[in-house]
């Protein structure tokens, strides 16, 4: 045993044992794993939020210094951003100005007009300061060119100089044109946003204060006029700044004025995410998602889906919480933006082991222990797993060696996310995994338990013990009656557009997607100042945030009578002094009631110290973004502000008139004043209360158009279909005409038990033994074939034809008293029930005349063993009780029963008649070229001439009835009672000793069926004969390709070669008795077994391809196609599989007893079989394409057996009526 | 995103035709609805991967988003789709002639992820800073291998991503030559060095997206071959 091996098997037994661990006890591991997932989060609590807000940094304007480059840790409460000397200096002159005192001869525009006037000589001021032959253009920032998208603000924006922000921007610093303008008020406002603005505003950034307290209006109550000049300096020179403050405050002193100005604070920025690096983000996510849906949607065969694919999904979130809580809890602070590296962690991470322990875990054997299937699944897996963890664990470790220290960052991450959802996987994912297969086994369990409850229970058979007791199926009355209706019709295009809305939900969630990124945009770029708002809170309340800072700062809207600098003035002045200079009151809003003459009065508060505070955040990022200067990671230095009080008298204010102001003054009413301060706000939100009471009244009659009045009550359940599950007639429409009309073939008297074809041909037998052959192509019957084979009748048309014994009165169908008083004298030579079998009891009761739960396809051979049981019970009361003579014949007149008593069945006459045949019914048949192989229940096997009814040979080696036939080229397989297989080989002698040939009957990958003349002398010899194929009976028989395989109860398939009757293989795998077989002509072979089991045999070989479990009861019919595998059970459900990978693709859930009714007539085109009608699927997506009612009333018999001719045309069976229907859209592409 | 919902499309598409798959079991009308798709998403991801490349200058809503969107010329993004669509259309021929179809990992998520990666490698390519430009190289060119490696494993698709890769550089470098367009910081003859390995990464993510579209078809064609 090699190291790997050795390996291998120690990882195995670690993981088996750790699954019964998990599986034994899950809330404990549950528990212990989401406090490991807490613990492990909880030093992310300790990290900074993700946010881009400005932070601040305050020192002494006295002893500043330009913080040098290097890492000066000492420096304990200095941030590490302040480094270097940031971008700009700010300095701002914050000017307020007045006309007072007001008089009524001044007009509203007086207010601003006169004051803002005198922006341009404080300019002129300050640009031709100097001090020690230093001026401002040698200290100011230099910017260039605005940047090129920004060519409707160059008139507006200084360029080629010195950043020098001010009113006088809007009219280029010229006086003149200030003069000159008509409408200031329009000047300032035509550059304002329409909508929404989500930055700084041209108004803000040159007004330097928030837009309502510029004073610039009509309606103002104040009459002071706001407005800063901004200069940003790119060096510090102190005694500069110093001089250009004093001479400012000589040439304007303001009085009253105590601002502090000691202070300078350094606001770092940090990055911001644009809608230009959104995008990228967004696909990233966006491709995310997409991994997870198609990932998750891979979990099947579980309880809920729903609830696993989000253990999965919390897996692999709590194992990355999980790794960045581990990583900072070590030191390791992470740089890189989580929200870049998520995505990609997530990806490297993956979701697939998850899966592969799912798939694994539900692969295994149903009938197990919950503890054991998930150790098994687990063992199974993991040395894949193991292997794969150490793959991506070395890539990784490249990455590492890379040196990139982004990289090395990223593996880090990524390494401890692997191994922490490594963990999670073992013992999170696999617990919630075994809880779920827990549930399904209980919901198994209460959806099984009447069903066997009804049955007997089953005893061993110690009178006959070579037949097996029949499987526990469940009864039919159990399995939930699907409604019939739901498939009823065909869909036009448009509601299935609407459906497809409907079902994905799609308007909903691009609404609610649609309103999370506005709400999301909203908040983050906060328009009405709620962030500062909540940081001047925040600010206020804890004291250690903001050290250094006054701790009033910025709270003065919030407590307007709070700072100290106005603590004395609580109180509202008196009344109105005239001296501006004595002017030391509270704010204008303290004033009661309007004073329409009162004069304005500056005041300085404690507000004005930094008034950038109550601009947006984005008031500098965006100043400077203009000339492409980002902020990003870098800090501006904020000087402390120089105020300025301007007083002008009235006079003044008259004389800067220009003609216009006093026209358009008294046009607007003051009632209009608040509005117009709030006007977005209450834009906003009218426009959003409209919008909201649209959507709902636009849903509420999608709702009421589309959705019907019983919506939710009557739903269909069909949870088992997952794609084209289109609940059609909850929605009232009624099915189109169908343009396929189906061909009855009526003549049976009773219920048709046996079909085979040839392409051209169509061999029915029914019930009374009557063998009839038609046309395939045109519906015509051409032959009968009575039970008693000595007459035969030709006939043209079938419809009018009645053969003698047949009867049109119901009461034939069972042994019937007529048929007695009719022979008087016969009943007791030949009684009904033959003398053979007098010893024997009536099993007439015992009969099923369910057929839901046989699988029809294998009618013969079903009926050789499974009621065994049933006998074997009636044998011993048999014992107990003596014979009846006549026994009570079964009340349901359109019963069906088992060949077993269909000796009852024949009619005295025919026993007449020959006497040779009478206690044998046909219990198989099969059709080739023009012979109809039938074989008996007697063991006898004949061979018809299916044209001229004739009898061509027969052969009676055989005592065990023939349970099912294989007819293939010239040879003749018949799988007996017993177990045993014969091989008979059909030998023609004909006159001319040729055989001829017919064409090839449409495709052309079925071997030619020979034709044999009337003329031709056929005999049949029994070759060989295997006595012991199988233990136990042989249930399926199928040839194809050179190969007979026979599936049988002692649970294995074996396949032999048909020219040598040689055994090739004897295939295990099965936990139950084979039910269901498929081979092909390309060597596929799929087996279905009693426990729901669905092998895929390589033929060649003999090795197991693939091996999953599908449904709950027997598998009763497989078909394979080239890339699926289809299959049906007990348990009426079809279950689509891919080939290659044995991954179910979809279900269809079948009405109670056609579950066993499927052909597939092209690789896309699935025909299942209804109460009443055939349905027409799409193969690839199962969506239902059509349905076909096959008898004029709704309500039919169900189609238990389906039959798919080659000339795209199907046959079905239907009661005692054959239904041939053509298929007229696959012959167009036969064709 | 734009995968999934064609992706969807193109399966209710044909669900809704229903009887009429002949439609598109015609050759021609699904190799133009592939090569449609394929455009779609090399065109949507040019756009995308160039706008990670633009550098972060503007750290604010420009009032220009959408120019920076379309920041480059116009004829990238549809050379981009063309080539992608081409890329994608080839791939399952090659594997069709060569005769040994693709077999590793064919799922949707498996796509996905690897679309996913090759986003990575531009974001790194991008906003990674490395020392130098041979380390930029040799690390990226390890990681298109890899992802070669995880999602592929074709002789077929190496090779073609290899010739592919090569003849796209050229292309780029005789236009950077005839001065069609430059780089900001060319460091080998006149192009970027990283240049092959996102062209070589490229390629295997449309061939991948290619064959799992291809697999649509294979079903109907495999049906019309069997009928024939």
């Amino acid at each position: 045993m090699t190291v790997r091996e050795r390996l291998r098997q120690n990882i195995s037994a670690a993981f088996y044992r750790h699954g019964l661990l998990c599986a034994s006890y899950p809330v404990p591991i549950i528990l212990f794993t989401s406090a490991s997932i807490l613990t492990c989060c909880y030093p992310l609590l300790k990290l900074p939020l993700p946010g881009t807000g400005p932070v601040e940094f305050t020192t002494g304007v006295r002893d500043y210094s330009v913080p040098s480059h290097g890492t000066q840790g000492d420096l304990g409460e200095r941030p590490d951003w302040y480094r270097g000397p940031p971008v700009a200096y700010i300095q701002q002159v914050l000017v307020k100005a007045a006309v007072s005192p007001w008089d009524s001869s001044l007009v509203p525009v007086d207010v601003f007009r006169s004051p803002l006037g005198r922006v341009f000589s404080l300019l002129e001021e300050i640009r031709d300061h100097v001090y020690t032959d230093r001026s401002l253009e040698s200290l100011c920032l230099q910017v260039t060119d605005l940047l090129p998208g920004l060519r409707r603000m160059q008139s507006l924006l200084p360029e080629h100089g010195c950043l020098l922000v001010s009113p006088g921007n809007y009219w280029q610093n010229r006086r003149d044109m200030f003069d000159s303008d008509p409408d200031i008020l329009k000047t300032v406002h035509q550059h304002e946003p329409k909508g929404l603005h989500t930055s700084a505003t041209l108004k803000d950034l040159l007004f330097g204060v928030p837009g309502k307290s510029t004073g610039v209006s009509l309606y103002s109550k104040k009459r002071v006029v706001t407005y800063t000049i901004t200069i940003a300096l790119s060096s510090y020179d102190a005694r500069f700044v110093a001089s250009l403050r004093a001479r400012l405050k000589q040439l304007h002193p303001s009085t009253n004025c105590s601002l502090r100005e000691d202070h300078m604070v350094h606001v770092h920025f940090k990055e911001e995410i644009g809608i230009a690096e959104l995008i990228p983000l967004v696909t990233t996510y966006i491709i995310l998602f997409a991994y997870i849906y198609f990932s998750t949607r891979k979990i099947d065969m579980v309880k809920s889906k729903w609830g696993l694919a989000l253990a999965a999904v919390v897996t692999v979130l709590s194992s990355l919480l999980m790794s960045v809580g581990l990583c900072s809890l070590f030191g390791l602070t992470p740089t890189l933006n989580g929200g870049e590296i998520f995505p990609y962690l997530v990806v490297v991470i993956g979701l697939e082991n998850v899966l592969v322990l799912t798939k694994s875990v539900v692969s295994t054997p149903v009938d197990l222990e919950v503890k054991l299937r998930i150790a098994q699944g687990l063992s199974s897996e993991s040395w894949s797993i193991m292997k794969n963890m150490a793959t991506e664990l070395v890539i990784i470790l490249i990455g590492y060696f890379t040196l990139v220290p982004a990289i090395q960052e990223f593996c880090l991450f990524a390494v401890v996310g692997l191994v922490s959802d490594f963990f999670l996987q073992m013992f999170f994912f696999t617990t919630v995994l075994s809880i779920d297969i827990r549930r399904m086994e209980l919901a198994d369990l209460n959806r099984r338990l009447p069903a066997e409850a009804g049955m007997p229970p089953p005893k061993p058979g110690p009178l006959r013990p070579r037949e097996a007791p029949p499987p526990s199926r469940p009864s039919p009355h159990t399995i939930t009656l699907q409604a019939p209706a739901f498939r009823n019709l065909r869909l036009p295009k448009r509601l299935r557009v609407v459906y497809f809305l409907a079902r994905t939900r799609l308007a909903q969630r691009i609404i609610m997607v649609g309103t999370v990124i506005w709400i999301g945009i909203l908040v983050y770029t906060d328009p009405a100042g709620l962030r500062t708002y909540l940081a001047a809170q925040v600010s206020e309340q804890s004291p250690l945030g903001e050290a250094g800072l006054p701790p009033h700062l910025g709270v003065a809207p919030v407590f307007p009578g709070g700072d100290p600098t106005s603590t004395l003035n609580v109180l509202p002045a008196p009344e109105p002094t005239p001296l501006p200079e004595n002017q030391s009151q509270g704010h204008g809003e303290a004033r009661s009631g309007p004073a329409p003459l009162t004069s304005p009065q500056i005041t300085w508060g404690s507000e004005d110290e930094e008034v950038w505070r109550r601009l947006s955040f984005r008031y500098w990022p965006s100043l400077f973004s203009y000339y492409n200067i980002t902020l990003a990671k870098r800090y501006i230095s904020i000087l402390p502000v120089i105020p300025v009080t301007l007083h002008l008298s009235p006079q003044e204010a008259i004389e800067t008139r220009h003609p216009q102001d006093t026209q358009h003054a008294p046009r607007t009413s003051a009632k209009t004043t608040e509005l117009q301060a709030d006007l977005t706000l209450y834009k906003v939100a009218a426009l959003g209360l409209f919008a909201g009471v649209l959507l709902v009244l636009l849903l509420f009659c999608l709702y009421r158009v589309l959705c019907p009045r019983n919506y939710g009550q009557n739903g269909v359940q069909h949870g088992r279909r997952r794609r084209g599950d289109l609940p059609c007639d909850e929605y009232g429409y009624s099915p189109p005409v169908s343009e396929i009309s189906p061909l009855l073939l009526r003549g049976h008297s009773m219920d048709i038990e046996c079909l085979a074809n040839d392409g051209m041909l169509l061999a029915s037998c029914c019930l009374a033994g009557q063998i009839r052959v038609w046309d395939a192509q045109t519906g015509d019957c051409l032959t009968v074939i009575p039970n008693n084979g000595l007459r035969r009748s030709s006939s043209s048309g079938c419809w009018e034809h009645r053969d003698g014994w047949d009867p049109s009165s119901p009461a034939r169908n069972a042994s019937t008293p007529i048929m007695d008083n009719e022979h008087p004298l016969r009943r007791r030579t030949t009684p009904v029930r033959p003398a053979l079998f007098g010893d024997q009891p009536d099993l007439t009761p015992l009969i099923d005349t369910n057929f839901g739960e046989v699988p029809p396809s294998q009618m013969m051979p079903g009926c050789g063993f499974d009621f065994g049981e049933l006998v074997e019970r009636a044998y011993k009361e048999h014992e107990a009780s003596p014979p009846l003579p006549f026994p009570p014949s079964p009340p349901a007149a359109r019963q069906r029963r088992r060949s077993l008593g269909d000796q009852s069945v024949a009619p005295p006459e025919q026993v007449l008649l020959a006497p040779w045949d009478w206690d044998s019914s046909v219990w198989s048949m099969e059709l080739r070229g023009n012979l109809i192989a039938a074989g008996r229940s007697s063991g006898k096997l004949e061979l018809w001439d299916a044209v001229e009814g004739s009898l061509r040979c027969c052969n009676e080696d055989g005592s065990s009835g023939i349970t099912a036939l294989a007819f293939l080229n010239n040879r003749i397989v018949a799988a007996r009672l017993n177990g045993s297989l014969d091989f008979f080989t059909v030998d023609i002698h004909k006159p001319l000793g040729l055989l001829q040939y017919r064409g090839p009957p449409g495709r052309a990958s079925l071997p030619p069926s020979p034709c044999y003349s009337s003329e031709d002398v056929i005999s049949c010899q029994l070759t060989r004969s295997v006595q012991c194929a199988h233990q136990k009976p042989i249930t399926v028989l199928r040839a194809a390709a050179g190969r007979v395989v026979t599936g049988s109860q002692d649970h294995t398939v074996r396949v032999y070669r048909l020219e040598d009757s040689c055994c090739l293989f004897t295939l295990q795998g099965h936990a139950g008795g084979i039910t269901a077989i498929y081979i092909d002509q390309t060597m596929v072979l799929a087996s279905g077994g009693q426990d729901g089991a669905i092998c895929l045999w390589d033929v060649l070989t003999g090795s197991r391809v693939s091996h999953v479990y599908g449904h709950r009861g027997d598998v009763t019919s497989l078909v394979c196609t080239t890339s699926c595998v289809l299959s049906s059970g007990l348990d009426d459900l079809i279950c689509i599989w891919d080939r290659s990978t044995g991954i179910k693709l979809y279900s269809i859930q079948q009405e109670v007893g056609c579950g066993a009714s499927l052909g597939v007539i092209s690789e896309s085109l699935l025909v299942t079989g209804g109460q009443g009608c055939v349905s027409f699927w799409d193969l690839n997506y199962g969506d239902l394409l059509q349905t076909v009612y096959l008898g004029q009333s709704g309500e039919g018999q169900p189609v238990r057996q389906l039959l798919v001719l080659d000339n795209a045309a199907i046959v079905c069976d239907f009661g005692s009526e054959l239904s041939l229907v053509y298929v007229p859209s696959v012959l167009e592409k036969l064709d | 995103s734009e995968l999934t919902l064609a992706a969807e499309w193109l399966g209710n598409g044909v669900a809704l035709r229903g009887p009429y798959i002949s439609m598109i079991t015609n050759h021609t009308t699904n190799l133009l609805i592939r090569g449609g798709m394929l455009f779609v998403v090399g065109v949507f991801l040019a756009l995308v991967l160039n706008l990670l490349q633009v550098q972060r200058n503007v750290t604010l809503f420009p009032p220009d988003v959408i120019s920076s969107v379309f920041s480059s010329a116009w004829w990238v993004p549809p050379c981009c789709g063309t080539a992608s669509a081409l890329i994608g259309l080839l791939y399952p021929c090659i594997d069709r002639h060569l005769g040994e179809p693709h077999k590793l990992k064919r799922e949707w998520s498996s796509v996905m992820r690897c679309v996913a990666v090759f986003v990575g490698i531009n974001h790194a390519s991008a906003k990674v800073d490395f020392a130098n430009n041979v380390q930029l190289s040799l690390t990226l060119a390890a990681l298109s291998v890899g992802l070669w490696w995880t999602f592929d494993r074709s002789r077929s698709g190496f090779g073609m991503g290899v010739a592919v890769a090569l003849l796209a550089t050229l292309a780029t470098q005789l236009l950077v030559y005839n001065g069609v367009f430059q780089y900001t910081s060319p460091d080998f003859l006149y192009i970027r060095s990283w240049l092959p390995c996102i062209f070589f990464a490229g390629v295997i993510t449309m061939g991948n997206i290619g064959r799992q579209l291809a697999l649509y078809e294979c079903k109907f064609v495999q049906e019309k071959i069997h009928q024939d």
